[in-house]
């Protein structure tokens, strides 16, 4: 199988104030195409310094980090947006909807600009949202906004969708609907998928499981037979 | 419609009030540009049209007395296409009805074969018969000011005897756009312009055959200061007073430096509330782009670049700035139109349109978005810069630190309360420095649009009450002697007088040359008294001028230094003259002297050319009807006319003026006050929330947020007063008059009137923000995440 991400030696070192924080401590990773990964570690552990950086949010500090024949270590910010605008579809914790435009218009603000988009309701339908296309997000639950979310994710059909503790706002329920959603899509459209998480249980569902805690892999595990979300509790 | 279009309307929408207030501050700088500028352009167009059309002259020159057989001569200049020569005289004018002599300009005009340089206009009426000694056509102006009839009869002392005049028809001249005998006051109501024909005019004047005033249109090209030195030269033998360009022509002057006037008012106003309302902008944007952090790091992560989010945002400043210059061309037409209104009736064209030229709306519109980007860009930069997984993170909590006062150790001194506003205040002193200048800012522009009428009052004051305290003033048709205080001093109702010798002349030194007259006064005088702007007196040494400092500067001499002074008067004399002193006076360009050292200067005994009284107010009747049976008496100026008259007119101008700025100050005060509560509120509601579900009350919580404005308010008055002072004597300096100095004298009303009107806008906000704060939801508030 393709490998899309490959990482070696990544360090991240931030300066918050008067303060050296070392998120990341020499991280070496292959992720091969269509795998769904779970990243599991307590808060600070560098989880989300490592998607943001393979979602090029970030630069590492040292290090390489590739995205199919893309280095995307050594990319400038013009270079970034575009690989980000071309390739990858973000999900958040707290949505990061645009409170102004309705689910639709969300959506569209991803279809506006990417180069082979599906239709905003196609996505939208997608998440079981076929319903509440012109709903603000004020008007909708957090696991709608959510949905939301992915189908704004989803809608350009990038090759990889990076959650960043995609549940982590939301009930129990409402929780694992957005998970359903993730895994069809990883499935369906063999979208790649890393989703961060502080909760074991949605390790589960994964294909590999990388347990990160003070800035390095700690562990990998892999499933050899991955539950579906309805399959798991918590 | 693109979905961040989409976002961009609802932006906008979601804040309209803020956006609305912003555009208004914008609309008043664009306003008063527009109005200013097309008032500008409408009066310049009307001019040269009018100038044009009917062929204005471009040299002007009196004469004493030249014969017509010098005509050829003149013509004979280089440069000169054509000459026109005329009779021009000033008589007293008796108007039935009216106890106060009017004056009237008689001018001799050809009204068969109409010269074909500085034609009339007739606007009503009909021209008087050719060769018709007792029909006349007047000023329009003088007319309507008078609400005379055309038909009726007045009378004019034609070389000292009274004759019949009929007024046939009302005129419009070139000459007379803004008619006034020299002293830049509109005295429509005292000063009559006669055209009457020129056979009839030359020889009740004992002209025949003579001429005393020249108008010369050049040849395209040709030099005018050379022409008018070959003229000089030509006339020299006849008593000159000199030739004079357009630029010197009374009429023209006038309405020269109120063109420069409007431009100067027009250029510093709007500038400063650009720069207001950039700064307005600059606050709001970046609240805008801090509250929407999350936001911008969303569509960073969706793939939109840094310049696709700054266009963004500048599109939102270039809404803001268009409704604003939308708005004030709106503003600005309309009281542009007013404007021109008031100007016609100082100015008077045949043809007036007003007009608002492409290039002014173009011109406001590119400086109004400039100033709007450049508000915005500082705004916006420190966001895009953010990298996109910074942006995801909320922003590093605000450092606090303590107080000044509290590491002082006086801690005990303010309360909690006040400790947070005074710490809020500490944490942004920039934003609260500018809030502050904003406030100030419309202070300013209060003032200095409002201190106009006390510089005015106090200037007439000066004029009319301590310099000037003859109430009657009387010119002579030829000097006579001096004993003539004597027949005065009989007359009824005259308890005092004071005669005078004023001969025209001009002053040279080295290259510079100026014409006035020279003054001879009488010792130690009481009634046309010589005071610097300190109101101190000051008298004519024994030997040599005492100048107006004005004149000085213009002639580049100082006190010891010699002037070259050619009398045009009598014998022409030509001395060299010491200037003794210089004098800091409010008006004129004065040269003064000894009343008996003139005289003997000029080669002539004891004589004087005018006289001033002081007159019992109930008797005044009596002797301006006594005054118009003396032949000798050429001008009568009854000066409390003049000064009602200019009271008038001018409390018109100075009421429109006040209350336009004071809408623009006012709309300043608030755009600045309003916007800063908002953004105020928008920072804090957690806190306030937090607050009133701690159990304060929604007033103890309105003190919080709105102690904050009133303390920058009480800061920025007194600023206010001091940079209103400062514009104002930038706006005095830049349209400063070349005769006359307008005193900067600011009454403590009107410093009163200025922060009370800010600190009404000021409550205004606050009330609007108090509106909003009794409001919050408290729930909602403490749920969101900021």
């Amino acid at each position: 199988m393709a490998i899309v991400f490959t990482a070696r030696n990544v360090t991240k070192v931030y300066r918050m104030g008067e303060v050296e924080v070392h998120a990341l401590r020499g991280v070496d990773l292959e992720v091969a195409s269509g795998e769904l990964i779970v990243l599991l570690g307590a808060s600070g552990s560098g989880k989300s310094t490592l998607l943001n950086i393979l979602g090029g949010l970030d630069t590492p500090t040292s290090g390489e980090v590739r995205f199919e024949d893309h280095v995307l270590s050594t990319a400038d910010e013009a270079a970034l947006t575009r690989y980000r605008r071309e390739h990858v579809g973000f999900v958040f914790q707290f949505y990061n909807l645009i409170p102004s435009l309705t689910a639709r218009e969300n959506v569209a603000l991803v279809t506006d600009i990417a180069e082979h988009p599906m239709a905003p309701e196609e996505a939208l339908a997608l998440v079981g949202l076929a319903e509440r296309l012109d709903h603000f997000p004020s008007q909708l639950s957090g696991g709608e906004q959510q949905r939301v979310a992915i189908a704004r994710a989803v809608a350009k059909r990038p090759q990889v969708l990076l959650c960043d503790e995609p549940t982590g706002a939301l009930d129990y329920e409402t929780g694992k609907l957005v998970l359903e959603v993730i895994t069809r899509v990883n499935a369906e459209l063999g979208t790649t998928a890393m989703v961060i998480t502080h909760n074991a249980a949605i390790a589960a569902i994964a294909d590999r499981v990388l347990r990160i805690a003070n800035g390095r892999i700690a562990k990998v595990e892999v499933n050899a037979r991955k539950l579906t979300p309805a399959e798991i509790s918590w | 419609m693109r979905a961040l279009d989409r976002k961009l309307l609802r932006d906008l929408w979601s804040m309209k009030t803020q956006v609305v207030s912003i555009a208004l501050v914008i609309a008043c700088g664009i306003g008063g540009f527009a109005a200013t500028f097309s008032t500008h352009d409408s009066l310049a167009w009307s001019r040269e049209r009018y100038y044009d059309s009917a062929r204005f002259p471009q040299v002007f020159a009196t004469v004493k007395r030249a014969p017509d057989s010098l005509v050829p001569r003149i013509r004979a200049i280089p440069g000169v296409s054509e000459v026109d020569t005329r009779v021009v005289q000033d008589t007293q004018l008796d108007v039935p009805g009216v106890v106060q002599p009017i004056i009237a300009r008689l001018i001799g005009y050809d009204f068969l074969h109409p010269s074909a340089m500085n034609r009339l206009t007739l606007t009503a009426g009909r021209w008087p018969a050719p060769g018709s000694r007792h029909e006349a056509v007047v000023n329009q102006r003088f007319m309507e000011a008078r609400h005379l009839a055309l038909g009726m009869d007045v009378h004019v002392l034609l070389n000292g005897k009274r004759e019949r005049l009929r007024l046939v028809g009302t005129v419009l001249s070139p000459e007379f756009i803004y008619a006034t005998r020299g002293g830049g006051l509109p005295d429509d109501e005292w000063f009559a312009v006669m055209w009457m024909d020129s056979e009839q005019l030359a020889s009740a004047f004992d002209m025949t055959e003579a001429f005393d005033s020249v108008l010369l249109r050049l040849a395209h090209g040709a030099s005018q200061p050379a022409a008018i030195a070959a003229l000089d030269r030509l006339l020299d033998p006849y008593g000159t007073y000199g030739g004079v360009g357009r630029e010197d022509q009374a009429s023209d002057k006038i309405l020269s430096q109120e063109l420069e006037q409007l431009r100067v008012l027009g250029t510093v106003l709007p500038a400063i509330f650009l720069l207001v309302a950039a700064f307005i902008l600059n606050v709001v944007l970046h609240r805008l782009v801090t509250a929407q952090r999350g936001e911008i790091a969303a569509l960073k992560a969706l793939g939109y670049g840094d310049r696709a989010i700054a266009l963004h945002y500048l599109q939102f400043t270039t809404v803001v700035v268009l409704l604003g210059v939308l708005i004030g061309i709106a503003v600005g037409w309309w009281i542009g139109l007013d404007l021109t209104g008031l100007y016609t009736d100082f100015f008077h064209f045949p043809e007036f349109r007003y007009r608002l030229l492409p290039w002014v709306v173009v011109a406001g519109a590119a400086t109004a978005l400039v100033a709007g980007y450049g508000g915005a860009l500082a705004a916006i930069r420190g966001v895009v810069r953010l990298r996109a997984a910074e942006a995801l993170r909320p922003p590093m909590p605000t450092h606090f630190r303590p107080l000044l006062i509290e590491r002082l150790g006086y801690a005990r001194l303010v309360s909690p309360a006040q400790r947070m506003v005074l710490r809020n205040l500490e944490r942004k002193p920039v934003r609260a420095a500018l809030t502050v200048a904003g406030i100030a800012g419309s202070v300013a522009i209060l003032l200095s649009g409002t201190f106009w009428n006390d510089a005015i009052e106090y200037f007439m004051d000066v004029q009319f009450n301590k310099v000037q305290r003859a109430q009657v003033t009387l010119g002579f048709v030829e000097p006579v002697p001096e004993s003539v205080r004597w027949e005065l001093a009989h007359l009824p109702g005259v308890e005092q007088v004071e005669v005078q010798r004023s001969i025209p002349a001009v002053l040279r030194a080295g290259p510079r040359s100026y014409r006035t007259a020279v003054t001879g006064v009488q010792d130690h005088p009481l009634l046309q008294r010589i005071l610097d702007a300190d109101l101190k007196q000051a008298a004519p040494g024994p030997a040599g001028l005492l100048l107006t400092a004005r004149l000085a500067q213009r002639l580049h001499v100082v006190p010891g230094d010699l002037v070259s002074v050619e009398l045009l008067e009598g014998r022409r004399v030509r001395a060299d003259l010491r200037v003794a002193g210089t004098v800091r006076e409010l008006a004129g360009m004065n040269a003064w002297m000894g009343l008996h050292d003139l005289n003997r200067l000029a080669g002539d005994g004891p004589v004087v050319s005018g006289a001033g009284l002081l007159v019992d107010r109930a008797a005044e009747g009596s002797l301006l009807a006594r005054l118009k049976q003396i032949p000798r008496v050429a001008v009568v100026i009854v000066n409390r006319s003049l000064l009602d008259t200019f009271r008038e007119t001018n409390a018109r101008n100075l009421l429109f003026f006040t209350t336009v700025l004071t809408v623009f100050a006012a709309t300043i005060a608030i755009g600045v006050v309003y916007n800063n509560a908002r953004i105020q509120l928008a920072e804090r509601a957690w806190e306030l929330a937090s607050l009133r579900v701690l159990g304060m009350t929604r007033g103890e919580v309105s003190v919080l947020l709105l102690g904050e404005l009133a303390l920058e308010i009480a800061a920025a008055i007194p600023l206010g007063f001091v940079a209103g002072f400062w514009l104002s004597t930038l706006i005095v300096k830049l349209t400063q008059p070349e005769v006359f100095e307008i005193p900067m004298v600011i009454l403590p009303d009107t410093y009163l009137y200025a922060g009370a009107a800010v600190v009404a806008a000021g409550i205004v906000s606050a009330l609007i923000v108090r509106h909003r704060v009794d409001h919050l939801d408290l729930v909602a508030v403490l749920k969101t995440r900021e």
